[in-house]
């Protein structure tokens, strides 16, 4: 079709001197055809054109009508000569219509073609000139209505609309010629091997469209953060800790943590436990030959100690229930069966812990790090799922300062991008001190709470059999928070589960954390 | 984390000063409390005709008891600024020097054994004082207490009671009393039933209701003073008239029950016309050897070793440096006779203190934890390494990635019928992991197949050109009884299809390029399977017959690896009644595998 139309267009303007008007050579083709070919040809400059918007005037269908069969009032009129002795005024929509009847009796009074005698229409003149009528002819046949009021007249009665028509005046351009010389679209093999690329004539290429879209997989996003995070962990020397176990034991989620078992956290409003299976068995030693342990790099020259899992145990149970290691504790009945109750994880804090314990077999400097999903038994609303990431890091050495953490999380920090720190004194259970950590957001304008951090309690660590002057930094974030800010994501499920769309999986950027 | 009210022209009257809003945050960020929202320029609710005065709502760590109310807010704020010393808390015996007494009856073994008390005299309360003490019983219910379940606390005019007290534990027809504000009596039977829709009592009745008998604590003319943990009497409930109140606690917890009588009365007992002073109750127990007089408000000695704070804090703070930032916490401190010790006075409002970390986080906090001195940890050095697992996964998923699938990140507990019923399994009770407490029908177990995840990510994503190609690597989790923990995660690599023809093929071929990337080669049935040249690892699929899948469709995918046979996984055409149950229009291929076996 649109090839049919440039050599119509060229054939067009071969017979005229002048510019031609796309509506009177191609008066039934839409206009955006006619651009489409235009812009072909003078892409080629074979043609020049410029457009002509204009507006015409067009009978609606009920004045169409009225040009057929004439106006409301002349149809009253009519209805009312042709009754000899007047006609009642009920009678009349019965003869004309009911439409006919209320507009057409008001004009006919108005224009004093008819009277109202009591109850009864009688006309007061033999013969009328249908004004109506031949006014729409009129636009009809010029398509345009020359007198304001008479045009805003017609367009209130809804006999007349304007429409908007776009025409096109078109001329020969430089490179005219009378045919449309075949363009090749492509360079192919083909022309390479008979050697008529070098005097094929070819197609100009778009360079304001997009190329053709490539088929592609894609990550997902939040999985893209954390790979960053992960490398952030690698860049300063952390191992990555095991923790594909999603169901923990309430000892190894709170009690090894120092979490009183009392503590509001361990409601069943807040952590999920499992009904099946029902209870788990003490600490004690893991299965030999774990594929997942990594190997270690660096080995130890000192012996490992063998870890005594019942001693542990017991330690937890007296630092809790008497205190111990310089502890008053919290000095209530600890209870053995609640520390065996399953739970889903509510933080990677106790594959921490876990980790720690197995430090104690050989206490050496360690960094270690996780980011893995967490449960909590919350409502869910746009900033909570029941499930999120976690970003653990723990750091165990000698002699470990407070202005260390804070110079350590300056640094890591830094290598997400977020350079003005400032912490808050705060409280956990397990880590003493406390700290907020509060980042200043430049898109936000503020300070936002960015993680928790602080070094763990000495009624933690000493009864795994860690030494006294070794201490811990342990810090968490989750994932999700600081993608969400960094996406301006304000649902939690548009980002994780399966309500997150999967066109904003395909198409979200590259990540790098370290750049605004 | 509780957050608490306070009235912001009263704090600011007893801090001496106004602040503006920045100013009083940065004083609660030091401190280690947080300014939630000043409502100052906000839509304050009328209350009596008025509008409520500007508050400020101020966010308390959960072990500071003694920030739970106005009073120890601006008294603790007072001492950190150096406005007020730490009070001398005191007890004060009765004029006639016999104490009160609360007698206890071995009856309340039963139920809830432990009591407390404490009596502050001549008191002056004001609507706002009183409106505190109201609040104060309530935060502590609330948190310490969890709930009423540990501690109870009730408060009474002493002058309308007539000592000693009885602590006794009835059955719930033989109380009988006028609860707080009821115009009627009623017996302990008739006061479940009268509560029960109660919105505020309601929550708290199931802690006695099925007990035979009820605690109750009467005066000497049986003058029914509580019903703990529910309600207090009416008889001799407290007004703004009130001089002399009279605190009972009753509790199951022996440590706690002590720490709500200290906040109680350290909080309150300003108001007394002596302020500070505090009038002591005997508790007589002998069955259980909690025979004491309460409450005991003696600070408890400590020491702290000036070379523990000074290398966590990373500072080089003297004896006496430490003895003066104490001070700003609280504490009363003194530089110790050997020199590596302060020894410390811990009083009676900081129940939070268990060690020396504690007193240690509180030197950094008012040296003021921005102001540490900042270094680097960098004198050990340590060697990075990714768990081996998770190496394995991000090779597959990059792999799955670059042959055109879409990563995609669904939610690891589902309902029972997303992972068994609807796939068209059979629990067979041995595979999964049960939840006991979910809030909805979506989380009833941990998933054990990927599957139910990429289907409805499938169905929640109808607007998506067709075809659709997902997958996911991540853990799902089995029971298993010979671990201690009873379970273990598995590590799965699934991947399912959406699109006008069943893609089965296509799902066989992104098997294939895994496979074929983990240094899997295929085995057909040509080659056998004895074939030496295909020695390490290889893999063959069977065909297989499975209630999920499309008969004829589907197949198990096996690996042989260092001589060992396991099977894998599978892959097919789901079944249509499957596709169905997860509302599919378009047929769906899958294929789920674990890849541990590559470990």
């Amino acid at each position: 079709m649109a090839a049919d139309l440039t050599s119509l267009t060229l054939d067009a303007l071969s017979k005229s001197d002048e510019p031609i008007l796309s509506t009177e050579v191609f008066p039934s083709t839409p206009s955006l055809s006619v651009k489409s070919a235009l812009d072909r040809l003078g892409s080629r400059h074979m043609v020049e054109y410029e457009t002509i918007d204009k507006e015409i005037v067009v009978l609606t269908k009920e004045g169409e009508e009225i040009v057929a069969n004439g106006s409301h009032e002349a149809k009253v009129f009519e209805a009312v000569v042709a009754a000899v002795e007047g006609l009642k005024i009920s009678d009349l929509p019965g003869i004309v219509g009911k439409e006919n009847a209320s507009i057409g009796q008001g004009n006919a009074f108005k224009r004093g073609w008819i009277k109202k005698d009591k109850d009864t229409l009688r006309a007061t003149t033999d013969k009328i000139v249908d004004e109506t009528q031949a006014q729409l002819l009129n636009v009809k046949q010029t398509q345009n209505v020359s007198d304001k009021k008479t045009l805003t007249d017609l367009k209130r009665r809804k006999l007349v609309t304007i429409q908007k028509v776009i025409s096109f005046k078109i001329s020969k351009g430089p490179k005219y010629a009378n045919e449309f010389v075949k363009e090749e679209t492509d360079l192919t093999a083909e022309m390479l091997q008979n050697g008529s690329w070098k005097t094929a004539h070819f197609k100009p290429y778009n360079f304001k469209a997009k190329g053709a879209p490539t088929p592609s997989g894609a990550l997902h996003p939040l999985n893209k953060v954390k790979q960053e995070f992960r490398n952030i962990f690698f860049e300063m020397g952390f191992e990555e800790m095991p923790t594909n176990r999603f169901v923990e034991t309430g000892f190894w989620n709170f009690d090894a943590l120092y979490v009183p078992q009392q503590h509001p956290a361990r409601d069943l409003q807040d952590t999920f436990y499992i009904s099946d299976p029902p209870t788990a068995d003490p600490p004690r030693e893991d299965p030999p030959n774990d594929p997942h342990v990594p190997k270690r790099a660096l080995q130890s020259t000192n012996a490992e100690k063998k870890l005594d899992y019942q001693e542990y145990w017991d330690n937890v149970r007296q630092v809790h229930e008497n205190g111990k290691y310089g502890s008053i504790g919290y000095r209530y009945p600890w209870s053995a069966e609640e520390s065996l109750r399953l739970v889903l994880r509510t933080h990677t804090t106790s594959v921490s812990t876990y980790m720690l314990h197995k430090l104690a077999a050989n206490p050496r400097p360690a960094r270690y790090f996780s980011i893995d999903r967490v449960f909590r038994n919350e409502a869910v609303d746009a900033t909570h799922l029941a499930e999120f990431h976690q970003i653990e890091g723990v750091i165990a050495d000698f002699g470990l300062t407070l202005g260390g953490l804070i110079g350590f999380m300056e640094v890591f920090f830094a290598k997400m991008g977020i350079h003005q720190l400032r912490f808050k004194p705060a409280y956990n259970p397990y880590t003493e001190p406390s700290m907020e950590i509060f980042g200043y957001h430049e898109g936000l304008g503020k300070w936002v709470e960015i993680g928790n951090s602080g070094m763990f309690r000495p009624e933690m660590l000493e009864p795994m059999g860690l030494p006294k002057n070794m201490q811990v930094y342990g810090w968490g974030l989750s994932l999700e928070r600081p993608t969400m800010i960094k996406y301006a994501v304000s649902n939690i499920r548009e980002l994780l589960g399966h309500k997150v769309d999967l066109n904003f999986i395909e198409t979200n950027p590259a990540v790098r954390l370290e750049k605004e | 984390m509780p957050t608490i009210s306070v009235d912001k022209a009263a704090l600011f009257k007893e801090l001496g000063r106004d602040y503006t809003t920045e100013e009083f945050d940065e004083l609660c960020f030091e401190f280690g409390i947080e300014l939630d929202e000043d409502t100052t320029n906000s839509d304050r609710p009328i209350v009596d005709g008025k509008q409520e005065p500007p508050q400020l709502k101020i966010e308390i760590p959960a072990n500071r008891y003694d920030l739970l109310c106005f009073e120890g807010i601006s008294l603790m704020l007072n001492i950190f600024l150096g406005r007020k010393p730490l009070p001398n808390y005191r007890l004060v015996e009765p004029a006639g020097g016999e104490l009160q007494k609360i007698i206890v009856k071995e009856d309340t073994m039963k139920i809830r054994p432990l009591v407390s008390g404490a009596i502050l005299r001549n008191v002056t309360f004001d609507k706002a004082r009183y409106e505190s003490f109201i609040a104060l019983q309530d935060k502590l219910h609330q948190n310490l207490a969890r709930q009423r379940t540990l501690v109870a606390i009730g408060t009474h005019d002493l002058d309308t009671l007539q000592g000693p007290f009885t602590y006794e534990a009835l059955p719930p027809k033989d109380i009988r009393f006028r609860p707080l504000n009821q115009t009627q009596e009623m017996n302990g039977e008739e006061l479940m039933a009268f509560y029960d829709k109660d919105k505020n009592l309601g929550k708290y009745l199931h802690i006695i209701r099925d007990s035979p008998v009820y605690p109750v604590i009467y005066d000497s003319k049986r003058t029914v003073c509580s019903l703990p943990p529910i309600i207090n009497g009416d008889h001799s409930k407290i007004t703004l008239n009130t001089k002399n109140i009279f605190i009972e606690i009753t509790a199951l917890d022996k440590t706690k029950v002590e720490i709500v009588n200290k906040m109680m009365v350290t909080m309150f007992s300003q108001y007394t016309t002596e302020p500070f002073t505090i009038e002591p109750v005997q508790i007589v127990s002998e069955h259980n050897n909690e025979t004491r007089i309460t409450p005991d408000i003696a600070p408890r000695t400590a020491q702290a070793e000036v070379s523990y704070l000074n290398q966590c804090c990373g500072l080089e703070l003297s004896q006496q440096e430490i003895c003066d930032l104490l001070k700003k916490m609280a504490y009363e401190a003194t530089p110790s006779a050997s020199p590596d010790l302060v020894d410390v006075h811990i009083p009676p409002t900081r129940a939070d203190i268990l060690h020396q970390a504690d007193i240690m986080e509180d030197v950094a906090i008012a040296y003021g934890f921005n102001k540490l001195p900042r270094s680097f940890p960098s004198k050990s050095g340590t060697v990075a390494q990714p768990l081996p697992i998770n190496k394995l996964s991000d090779i597959v998923r990059v792999e799955a990635a670059m042959a055109g699938w879409s990563e995609v990140l669904p939610l690891i507990l589902c309902s029972h019928d997303e992972n068994f019923g609807w796939l068209n399994r059979k629990d067979d009770g041995n595979t999964a992991v049960k939840l006991a407490n979910p809030k909805t029908q979506e989380f009833q177990v941990v998933r054990t197949s990927l599957l139910p995840g990429l289907l409805k990510t499938i169905r929640e994503n109808k607007h998506h050109t067709v075809p659709m190609k997902i997958f996911e690597v991540s853990d799902v989790a089995f029971k298993d009884l010979s671990l201690e923990r009873k379970s273990r995660n598995e590590r799965h690599f699934a991947a399912a299809w959406y699109g006008k023809t069943s893609g089965f093929e296509v799902v066989h071929g992104l098997l294939d390029r895994v496979m074929s990337m983990l240094k899997s080669a295929f085995l057909t049935g040509e080659e056998g399977l004895e074939n030496p040249q295909v020695n390490d690892s290889h893999y063959w699929i069977e065909e297989l017959d499975n209630s999920t899948y499309f008969p004829g469709h589907a197949a198990s995918v096996h690996v042989r690896i260092g001589g060992k046979d396991i099977t894998i996984g599978s892959f097919g055409i789901l079944h249509p009644t499957v596709l169905e149950n997860y509302e599919m229009k378009y047929p769906v291929s899958t294929l789920e595998i674990n890849i541990e076996a590559f470990l």
